[in-house]
């Protein structure tokens, strides 16, 4: 068995002196595990960073092994990280939430997304909002997708305020009202577009966000599977709050 | 199967060096019949040597370092800098340093990085350890000696963050850490791209 495919590092697994499991999100296969020889060689130790884009040749002889990496840096982006705590909590907070997706099963949506993401992250607020959308998209592929675009108890459009915690629609500012101690609320970045801009999201927008989907990912998502969100997360928002302000 | 060549004691001796880290099953086979066929020089020796580590042998209270007396001999050693404190990922990476030689300072051993992969966050390291040693007043400089890895920067980031809460208590200590670039002796043309960006972000007057 063997395939080609551009792949991003999520992690690495250290397995005996010198050689690696590696973790890696790829274009056409999702997450696939495969062991990297001499992983933790100067050459290769560079390219195996989270975030780091790579071009992976798999080699087994039967499709159900963990086969063999050849592997060929093709973007460092993960030095660019090294400044930045966020940029650094992001990039492993996306590839730890990344875990909850099967190994090998086609994402390609998703590659796409946190290819874009990872290349656009370290200014606080614009992290946030793409951390946030990332995350819906991973609810979505996980199959617990969000209807946002409509309210679910009136069928309008505008004023989308709430979210059902249970069911994952939203509800209009007006009918949601009298339920709002039992919704999440919808921050404005995520409502449908009136046709004016949304002004940028400030922390409290943001930690809204992060609320909302962290509620579906974690009671739809983590539990499931038994684990965590990620720690990096909680950190993440933190830092995205202390930095964008109006949290 | 494999056929045993030799009594138990030996292939179990043979087992056990093959664990350590480079040494294959052949190179431990190698290794333990050196060891038989030098009984005296070498084996019993080895074996004395080993009881007395496991006897003696314990992590440090103060800075977490490996060794057979608590604190250990360099947090005991009188001649070091009190006022700075080299933070590093592991007992190896110490090491490393003080083969080096280039600093007479204090150390201070968390034991990992942070890694959400693996489940590993700053309770899980000796962190706090760190920040009541800051505390103390009598530190000046913490310098990050962790790898330039994105888990080794994020735990950099992440003790930075504490040493910096200190202040609100009248507690200022510098944090530095090591710097990102070019290795002596290494070619630009063998660089990988991020090394080389890295070195011409902190590059320094010449």
């Amino acid at each position: 068995m063997e395939w080609t495919d551009e792949a991003i590092v999520l992690g690495l697994r250290r397995q005996g002196e010198s050689h690696a499991v590696l973790e890696a999100m790829t274009r056409e296969r999702g997450r696939h595990l495969g062991l990297v020889r001499g992983a933790r060689s100067q050459k290769l130790a560079a390219a195996l960073q989270t975030g780091n884009r790579l071009r992976l040749v798999w080699r087994a002889r039967l499709d159900e092994h963990l086969g063999i990496y050849a592997v060929e840096p093709i973007g460092f982006r993960a030095a660019g990280y090294m400044e930045s705590p966020i940029a650094l909590l992001a990039a492993q907070t996306l590839a730890a939430l990344l875990r909850l997706v099967s190994e090998r099963d086609p994402h390609p949506d998703l590659y796409a997304a946190l290819d874009e993401v990872l290349d656009r992250i370290g200014d606080p607020v614009e992290t946030g909002e793409l951390v946030v959308r990332f995350e819906l998209m991973l609810l979505e592929g996980l199959g617990i997708g969000l209807d946002l675009s409509t309210c679910a108890l009136t069928g309008a459009t505008r004023d989308l305020a709430w979210v059902s915690p249970k069911t994952g629609r939203a509800a209009s500012r007006e009918a949601g009202a009298p339920f709002a101690d039992r919704l999440l609320p919808l921050p404005a970045f995520l409502a449908p577009a009136d046709g004016s801009n949304h002004p940028p999201p400030d922390g409290a927008d943001l930690a809204a966000g992060f609320r909302l989907t962290g509620h579906f990912l974690a009671r739809h998502a983590a539990q499931e599977r038994g684990r965590d969100l990620p720690e990096t997360r909680d950190r993440l928002l933190a830092l995205i709050q202390r930095d964008a302000g109006g949290g | 199967m494999s056929k045993s060549i030799a009594g138990p004691e030996i292939e179990r001796l043979i087992q056990l060096l093959g664990k350590l880290p480079g040494l294959g099953p052949r190179s431990a086979r190698r290794a333990a019949l050196t060891l038989v066929k030098r009984k005296e020089a070498l084996l019993a020796p080895l074996a004395r040597a080993c009881t007395e580590v496991n006897e003696k042998v314990g992590v440090c209270t103060v800075c977490g370092n490996v060794d057979t007396v608590d604190p250990c001999s360099i947090c005991r050693d009188p001649r070091r800098d009190d006022s700075t404190i080299v933070v590093v990922e592991d007992v190896s990476d110490l090491w490393a340093l003080e083969r080096a030689g280039a600093m007479a300072a204090r150390y201070h051993v968390l034991g990992g990085v942070m890694s959400p992969l693996d489940g590993i966050g700053p309770d899980d390291l000796n962190i706090r350890s760190l920040i009541e040693r800051c505390r103390s007043g009598r530190v000046g400089e913490v310098i990050l000696a962790v790898n330039a890895t994105v888990e080794g920067q994020t735990t950099a980031h992440y003790i930075t963050g504490e040493i910096a809460g200190l202040r609100a208590d009248g507690i200022d200590v510098t944090v530095t850490r090591l710097a990102h670039g070019v290795p002596v002796g290494g070619e630009l043309d063998y660089l990988d791209d991020g090394t080389l960006a890295a070195a011409l972000k902190a590059r320094t007057r010449f």
